[in-house]
């Protein structure tokens, strides 16, 4: 092995003994898929078939209006098969699973829409597969589990640690070293040991070669700048994938939680709040305390309050290509309520960070520019979350109803 | 003396060396201490430190939950380190650091190595960092004189196994099968062929770790092996019958 995939300093493979083998089969059958033209043509065909795509660009004209500077464009991620981004790198891993032979999937989940998307590629592809879900998220998002079940799938409730998502990602690899020979790992993001963030981000990257091509059509020009939300990164990547070479800025945003100087938030770049180090299988920067231990995170969206972020994105802000900022949950909640009334659009809390850095910046550029908005995925299915979120009286009124309608046979 | 001739010493006195294993702080600093004391007793060898991290994930949940009631107790990488310098000052016997890279990461590599030789400590074995990874460590360890102790397992080729051997100190640590710390082994023919794999991959004393929990696997392991490493069992011991069980439980293995 000697592309360990790092970018810059960060990235690696800080992988046990047991797992080295494992990755080595894993590490040539990504190679040879990327270097086979058929499997990406392949790809595309399938995410025609199956998950909407191309999925369209959406002009922004009521945002456009209301903020009366930029024109805003939204890519519309939250049209794919299972309601998010995330449907393209499971899809695309499906397709190296088949090659490598394997018959039984994993992955981890923090808000539900990776192990939806995996559970859904499992069925369509005949393969078993467990997920891996904190006990915190399977309280907070319960319909994922329940259509992960109904999907096949196993959902292990995982008890250890903080119960969240990086938890998951540690029973995920623990159940790995056991199974590895009949077994793949799905991992959800651009993180981990190589050469997950490089693989996902070049399955994602299909985002970003459909947004160019669209903007270009509808607008008649790139970009002046792109924006996507940040959780481990892969929307991101994907979007930013289509941009690299150009003069477009591109910019990340991170979950401000109850905002930076709190503590209570999961900004890895934008922050000063996170360190540089080691673990689950890469280096980046994590949220630890002095120690090098991992620090709990907040986040009104459950999937963007992980500790770590894709060493891509960690080298992209280090060599100052990508700008990264963060959004309060209140500034989300706020951006998610206009978003709806203008456009009709339901985008998830994920999502609606980007939208908040977007429309701070709308206005201060000209109707000259164009800016790009990823909506990675759809809110309308984290109906429990989002009413949460705007603290809907009708709706709490409603399920306190149905629980009474259950207590009652 | 190195750490490889001490055990080649001891081996000479008997034919199977015991290495235990302690999560430090766990359950808390005096219990720690008070096991280390029983361990010693009872004639343990070889003794791995645990340095808690909030991320283990070769570790098992027997381990991982040790992990995480330490941190929650309070052990702090200072206090660990206070800990192996007094343990390695009150017994006679070599004493290893085990832990997860991001703590010496975090607290430097080369303050970390000088820590651990001025405490006395033997080497260290860090299970998520593969040699391919740890110039930095190899480096630093080597200045300090300590002994870098890296990891065979079942399904590293034998050609892998050479490049590790090259790089590692003390005496290698042969995985006994897939998964993580804590579950059943079977003691199986084609585990002999693994071990003769990684008796030919290395001069090094070999060490035999995960699922090692009997006197009857103890006695499986004499002559293949130098040295068996129980690590999961003694704290499923301490949270059944408490500090004063492992003296008894260690004195029944051998």
């Amino acid at each position: 092995m000697t592309d360990r995939g790092y970018f810059g300093e960060f990235g690696g493979s800080f992988i046990p003994e047991i797992l080295v083998a494992t990755f080595e089969e894993l590490v040539q059958a990504y190679e040879d898929a990327r270097s086979d033209p058929s499997f990406w043509s392949q790809f595309v065909s399938l995410m025609g078939s199956y998950s909407c795509r191309p999925t369209p660009l959406t002009y922004a004209e009521n945002l456009t209006k209301h903020f009366g500077g930029a024109r805003i464009f939204v890519k519309r991620e939250d049209l794919n098969h299972t309601g998010a981004h995330k449907v393209n790198n499971v899809m695309g891993q499906g397709l190296l699973v088949q090659r490598m032979g394997k018959g039984r999937v994993i992955a981890e989940t923090g808000a539900g829409q990776h192990g939806v998307a995996t559970a859904t590629m499992a069925a369509k592809f005949g393969f078993s597969c467990t997920v891996y879900m904190g006990e915190v998220d399977v309280e907070r998002q319960r319909p994922n589990v329940f259509w992960m079940e109904r999907l096949g799938a196993e959902v292990v409730t995982v008890k250890e640690g903080t119960r969240i998502l990086k938890d998951a990602i540690n029973e995920a690899f623990r159940d790995w070293v056991t199974n590895m020979d009949d077994t793949h790992y799905v991992l959800g993001t651009a993180c981990g040991p190589h050469p997950f963030p490089e693989m996902v981000s070049w399955l994602q990257s299909i985002i970003g070669q459909e947004a160019r091509v669209q903007v270009l059509e509808a607008s008649g020009r790139l970009p002046t700048r792109v924006y996507a939300c940040v959780g481990g990164g892969s929307n991101a990547m994907g979007l930013f994938g289509g941009f690299f070479d150009d003069d477009v800025e591109l910019v990340g945003v991170e979950a401000g939680g109850r905002g930076l100087d709190s503590s209570a938030h999961a900004s890895r770049l934008a922050s000063a709040d996170a360190t540089r180090g080691v673990a689950q299988g890469y280096k980046t920067f994590f949220l630890q305390d002095r120690d090098g231990q991992m620090r709990e995170t907040h986040s009104v969206a459950a999937g963007l309050d992980y500790v770590g972020v894709s060493p891509i994105l960690a080298n992209l802000r280090e060599t100052g290509r990508v700008r990264f900022e963060a959004a309060t949950d209140a500034e989300v909640v706020e951006a998610l309520a206009l978003t709806m009334r203008k456009e009709g659009l339901i985008p998830a809390l994920e999502s609606a960070h980007a939208f908040v850095q977007a429309f701070k910046e709308a206005p201060e550029l000209s109707s000259d520019d164009v800016i790009l908005i990823n909506q990675s995925g759809r809110g309308d299915k984290d109906i429990f979350t989002i009413a949460d979120a705007f603290d809907d009286p009708g709706w709490k009124a409603f399920i306190c109803e149905k629980a009474r309608h259950y207590d009652a046979r | 003396m190195m750490l490889a001739d001490e055990i080649r010493e001891k081996r000479q006195e008997r034919d199977i060396l015991l290495m235990t294993h302690i999560v430090v702080g766990y359950p808390s600093f005096d219990d720690s201490l008070r096991v280390v004391e029983q361990m010693v007793a009872a004639g343990v060898d070889l003794m791995e430190l645990q340095i808690p991290f909030s991320e283990p994930i070769a570790d098992g949940p027997v381990i991982l939950r040790a992990n995480q009631q330490a941190l929650m107790a309070g052990s702090t990488v200072e206090r660990c380190l206070v800990f192996a310098e007094e343990v390695n000052r009150r017994f006679d016997i070599p004493f290893l650091l085990m832990t997860y890279y991001n703590i010496l990461f975090k607290y430097g590599v080369s303050d970390f190595t000088g820590r651990m030789a001025a405490a006395g400590i033997a080497g260290s074995i860090v299970p998520d960092l593969p040699p391919e990874e740890a110039k930095d460590y190899l480096e630093a360890m080597g200045r300090n004189a300590l002994e870098p102790i890296f990891i065979f397992s079942p399904n590293t080729r034998d050609e892998r196994m050479r490049v590790i051997a090259k790089h590692a100190g003390g005496f290698v640590y042969c995985v006994a099968r897939k998964g993580v710390t804590g579950a059943e082994t079977s003691f199986s023919d084609e585990f002999a062929a693994y071990l003769a794999r990684c008796r030919a991959a290395t001069d090094l004393p070999l060490a035999l770790g995960f699922g090692v929990k009997s006197r009857s696997d103890v006695d499986f392991l004499r002559g293949q092996v130098d040295i068996a490493v129980i690590g999961t069992e003694t704290l499923r011991v301490l949270d059944e019958h408490g500090v004063d069980g492992v003296r008894g439980f260690i004195e029944g293995l051998r």
